[in-house]
């Protein structure tokens, strides 16, 4: 099991290892050999010691895979659209090599998906309801990467298995015949095999009358293979994070692991992204406090909000200035023309007041005052999606936040409307994202409608890695993205590339 | 879950009285079979103190939760409230009756139940003419007959359970409950699965066609050779469920080929009165005759295969077999509307079964003065030793189900025993 002792002669903060006196439920012993398919089962914790910072990371990586994963499945993609979808993104993430390839890397991103795999078990053991979505994510990541999977390694994969199914034999077949092509609708092209499994094992043929039965045990095809080892995957999972959750209460001891495990299992709640320096347009062109009505249509609906509700009244309340000042430091505005911008937008206040109430915070927020730590963080990061998501909601009278989050359903619509988005199939598409809580769903949806040609035109054209389009969580992150795409060929006649954001 | 049953004219005797239900509880009840039945063991365990019992009382009213440590706080609880009919749930993870002082609401949750059907014969209202609603005739039984055949073969072969009780649900229709460790301990999701595998999804009133996939499965090809007796001589012979011009259009309905049913329609017009059986003899010499032109002869088999499923396949309420947590009226409870018990079919007799002549609650209490009035001559030593459903024709019903607990209890006892093995060779093998 995860977790971390001391380790006094290297740096102790540095080092988790995994304790074995702590394995009280690892019934199998852990062989020293390492990782002979890609794909992996994960029945045993890891036990070689890793930094702390690769605990961290390792997991972080996983946990945007399976937030990729989930949007979708929000999105109603399809399992092929899905595969498309995740694979660069697996790719850049949570890379996992074939034996074939040779790679000198097979065994530390094989290492990588065992650890990453056991912390989030851990961070998502806590409660019913984030188990139940781990395991469920976990699985569909199972199989989608045993779909990817080479056909000969995932046989060599599923034939290493201690599954409980044995094989039909010869005598059986001649018996059950026509009863078994029947059941199991075998076509002309398949192989004549079939194995046997208690039917508990296999309740989807069941359900649908796939397999043939006889006193409790299933006849199935060696097709549905595939799936009975998902299923099983899913089984063992379940099983080992309620055993996670009795094991858990033990680990507040170790408070280096607990705060990096509170923080994953947050970030499941509304998946997380730091903020990038790559989501500054900084590089591209300079950012001046009156270019900002200008680039305002490519601020999502949050910041917009903020925008207009500031042009409106020439005032922002303290949060929503302090949300909006970061976003505008993200976009890479300078401190100089942040104070500019705020200074002719509060056109009502006086200049001595201005600089008694407004001056510092914004000079605060770029880092240029408060201590010594605020300034060597050259000031606070801008918000993430996760940030405004999780964030007590504003009173009234305050605008802060995110408004797929703060607005009442239908107030919503109207907002989106005053802001040009009027498709239909689209808002109704909001209504039922946010019915079920998936703000940034939302978001992206509305995002994606709105910059359809251009997302059309890079992927025809390859033009980004496909990494780069995927699920957007920061602000500022949409921000970058939607400049980079309204501005696609329009650089000095080159193309405007796309680099490293999200990273 | 038993449906609301609407009580008959006020001409017919109040089955649901406090008096005669204290006397059927306090006289009749098999209460230590039904506590054994329940609980898999002689001495009480959480298989049935944890379980929870629903009682309706005569004033309508559903208390649910109840639970009980033995057979005879049980037997003094129905006697003391006198309930309409009680239903039987699952067994939870803690007493329900404590469910209330948890912290954490989630951890009561159900466990462990039998699995079981309901069939009710308002399900089959589409294809029956001998009556409708909550009426019952030995005609229209016949489709309870055919749906428990169907249903008990699929659960004893494909299956494998064993432990299988089916009881009349006092007035139309039947519940079966399985009993096998094995049916018990299934989850929803396998509950579900199972219904789903003996559920065949049925056109219903507004004609669309089922499909079925060919070539058949063997359990829908098996309950077919069940069926097929049945189709010809009690549905057709019996229901004549196409003999209107009406009733015609149904089957009309389900030919998909416009050939056919011109041909067919046209005999019919000019041939008024033929009945069911020889309009589905119509069909294969009208089609012998050439008027086919989408279907094949083929497929002309497999449509008549689908509309012989159509009128004789079990039609299951799937709702009352996927949950866990529902709950199901009990064996030997009487039915408010007609008095009667719900007593268990013996499945070896099926056919034999009469549902009309299944006794009531009135005339067993009867029964009971009229044993006494006639055994003058015994003893009273001798007559102490007869108990009161003895001198009853609860008799057979009381016979067979203690017979069918005493099975289930060998083969607990059986799983028992060798579990225990197991655990000690398993504490053997620890290192300590
Ligand atoms: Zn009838």
């Amino acid at each position: 099991m995860l977790a971390v002792t001391s380790a006094p002669r290297i740096d102790a903060k540095k080092r988790a290892v995994l304790d074995r006196r702590r394995q009280e439920f690892v019934t199998t012993k852990w062989q020293a050999e390492a990782y002979p398919h890609r794909m992996n089962m994960y029945p045993i914790p890891p036990l070689d010691d890793i930094t702390l910072e690769q605990f961290e990371e390792w997991a972080i990586a996983r946990l945007k895979v399976l937030a990729e994963l989930e949007a979708c499945q929000f999105r109603n993609r399809t399992a092929d659209e899905t595969a498309e979808y995740m694979k660069p993104v697996l790719d850049k993430h949570l890379r996992l090599s074939p034996n074939s390839s040779q790679s000198s890397e097979v065994e530390v991103e094989r290492k990588r998906d065992h650890y990453s795999h056991w912390t989030l078990r851990l961070a998502f053991s806590a409660t019913a309801d984030l188990r139940q979505r781990f395991s469920r994510l976990e699985a569909q990541l199972f199989k989608l990467r045993l779909r990817l999977d080479r056909a000969d390694e995932r046989k060599a994969f599923i034939e290493s298995l201690p599954m409980s199914w044995e094989v039909v034999t010869e005598e059986e077949k001649k018996t059950w015949h026509s009863e078994l092509v029947a059941a199991t609708g075998l076509r002309r092209d398949e192989e004549e095999s079939w194995f046997k499994t208690e039917w508990e094992h296999v309740p989807d043929l069941v359900e649908r009358r796939q397999c043939l039965l006889k006193k409790g045990k299933a006849y199935v095809h060696v097709r549905e293979q595939q799936t009975m080892v998902v299923n099983e995957f899913a089984r063992q999972l379940e099983l080992g994070l309620e055993q996670a959750a009795r094991f858990l209460p033990r680990m507040d001891e170790d408070n280096r692991l607990s705060p990096i495990l509170h923080h994953l299992s947050q970030s499941f709640v509304a998946p997380d992204a730091g903020y990038t320096e790559a989501s500054s347009i900084g590089d591209i062109t300079t950012p001046t406090a009156a270019s900002i009505d200008g680039l305002s249509q490519h601020f999502p609906l949050c910041m917009q909000n903020l925008h207009r509700e500031l042009r409106k009244n020439n005032h922002l309340k303290h949060f929503g200035r302090l949300q909006y000042t970061l976003f505008l430091k993200g976009i890479g505005l300078s401190l100089q023309e942040c104070i500019i911008f705020w200074r002719k937008s509060f056109k009502l206040i006086a200049d001595d007041k201005f600089k008694a109430e407004y001056l510092y915070n914004i000079r605060h927020a770029y880092g240029e005052v408060g201590g010594d730590a605020n300034r060597r963080g050259r000031g606070y990061t801008p918000y993430s999606c996760q940030k405004l998501l999780t964030e007590p909601a504003p009173a009234a009278g305050q605008t802060h936040g995110c408004p797929y989050r703060t607005y009442a359903p239908d107030n919503l619509i109207t907002l989106l409307q005053s802001f040009g988005v009027t498709d239909r199939a689209l808002l109704q598409g909001v209504r039922e994202d946010v019915g079920k809580q998936r703000y940034h769903i939302a978001c992206n949806r509305v995002f994606e409608h709105a910059h359809k040609g251009p997302i059309k035109k890079v992927k025809d054209e390859a033009l980004w890695p496909a990494s780069e389009l995927d699920t957007i969580l920061h602000p500022n992150g949409y921000f970058k993205r939607s400049f980079m795409l309204k501005n696609l060929g329009r650089e000095g006649g080159g193309e405007v590339k796309m680099e490293g954001s999200g990273e | 879950m038993t449906r609301p049953e609407t009580l008959q004219a006020s001409s017919k005797p109040n089955y649901s009285s406090p008096d005669i239900l204290r006397q059927f509880y306090q006289r009749l009840f098999p209460f230590r079979p039904l506590f054994q039945w329940l609980n898999h063991g002689p001495t009480p365990q959480p298989d049935f103190q944890n379980r929870e019992f629903a009682f309706v009382l005569p004033g309508g009213a559903y208390i649910r939760y109840q639970s009980f440590l033995s057979a005879d706080l049980f037997k003094k609880q129905c006697v003391q409230m006198t309930p309409e009919r009680f239903e039987i749930g699952p067994q939870y993870s803690i007493n329900p009756r404590d469910r209330k002082q948890l912290r954490k609401a989630s951890s009561f949750r159900p466990v462990m139940k039998e699995l079981v059907f309901d069939i009710d014969m308002t399900d089959y209202d589409s294809i029956r003419t001998c009556c409708s609603k909550a009426a019952i005739c030995n005609k229209c039984w016949h489709f309870i007959i055919m749906a428990i055949k169907v249903v008990d073969t699929a659960l004893r072969e494909d299956f494998g359970f064993q432990h299988i009780l089916w009881v009349y649900s006092g007035r139309r229709g039947a519940h079966a409950w399985i009993s096998d460790k094995r049916a018990r301990e299934m989850d929803d999701a396998k509950r579900k699965a199972l219904a789903g595998y003996l559920v065949l999804a049925m056109s219903g009133e507004q004609g669309k066609k089922i499909s079925i996939k060919r070539p058949l499965h063997p359990h829908v090809d098996r309950s077919l050779k069940v069926l097929n007796p049945y189709f010809q001589d009690e549905v057709l012979a019996e229901q004549d469920p196409w003999q209107s011009a009406e009733q015609a259009e149904r089957l009309i309905r389900l030919l998909p080929d416009k050939d056919l049913t011109a041909a067919l329609q046209k005999k019919w017009d000019s041939m008024p009165g033929r009945s069911s059986n020889q309009k589905w003899a119509d069909i294969d010499a009208v089609a012998e005759a050439g008027h086919l032109s989408t279907l094949s002869a083929k497929q002309l088999v497999d449509v008549k295969q689908d509309i012989r499923l159509e009128y004789t396949y079990p039609r299951l309420d799937a709702e009352v077999s996927k949950k866990l947590n529902h709950l199901l009226k009990s064996p030997f409870v009487i039915h408010p509307g007609t008095g009667r018990v719900c007593v268990p079919i013996d499945t070896r007799h099926l056919d034999s079964f009469d549902p009309l002549g299944v006794p009531t609650v009135t005339a067993l209490l009867q029964e009971i003065d009229e044993w006494e009035s006639k055994s003058g001559n015994m003893s009273d030593e001798e007559k102490a030793k007869v108990q009161d459903w003895q001198k009853t024709s609860l008799k057979p019903y009381v016979e067979y189900f203690r017979g069918y607990v005493a099975g289930l209890l060998k083969e607990e006892s059986k799983g028992k025993r060798s579990r225990e093995e197991v655990a000690i060779e398993g504490l053997n093998g620890m290192e300590f």
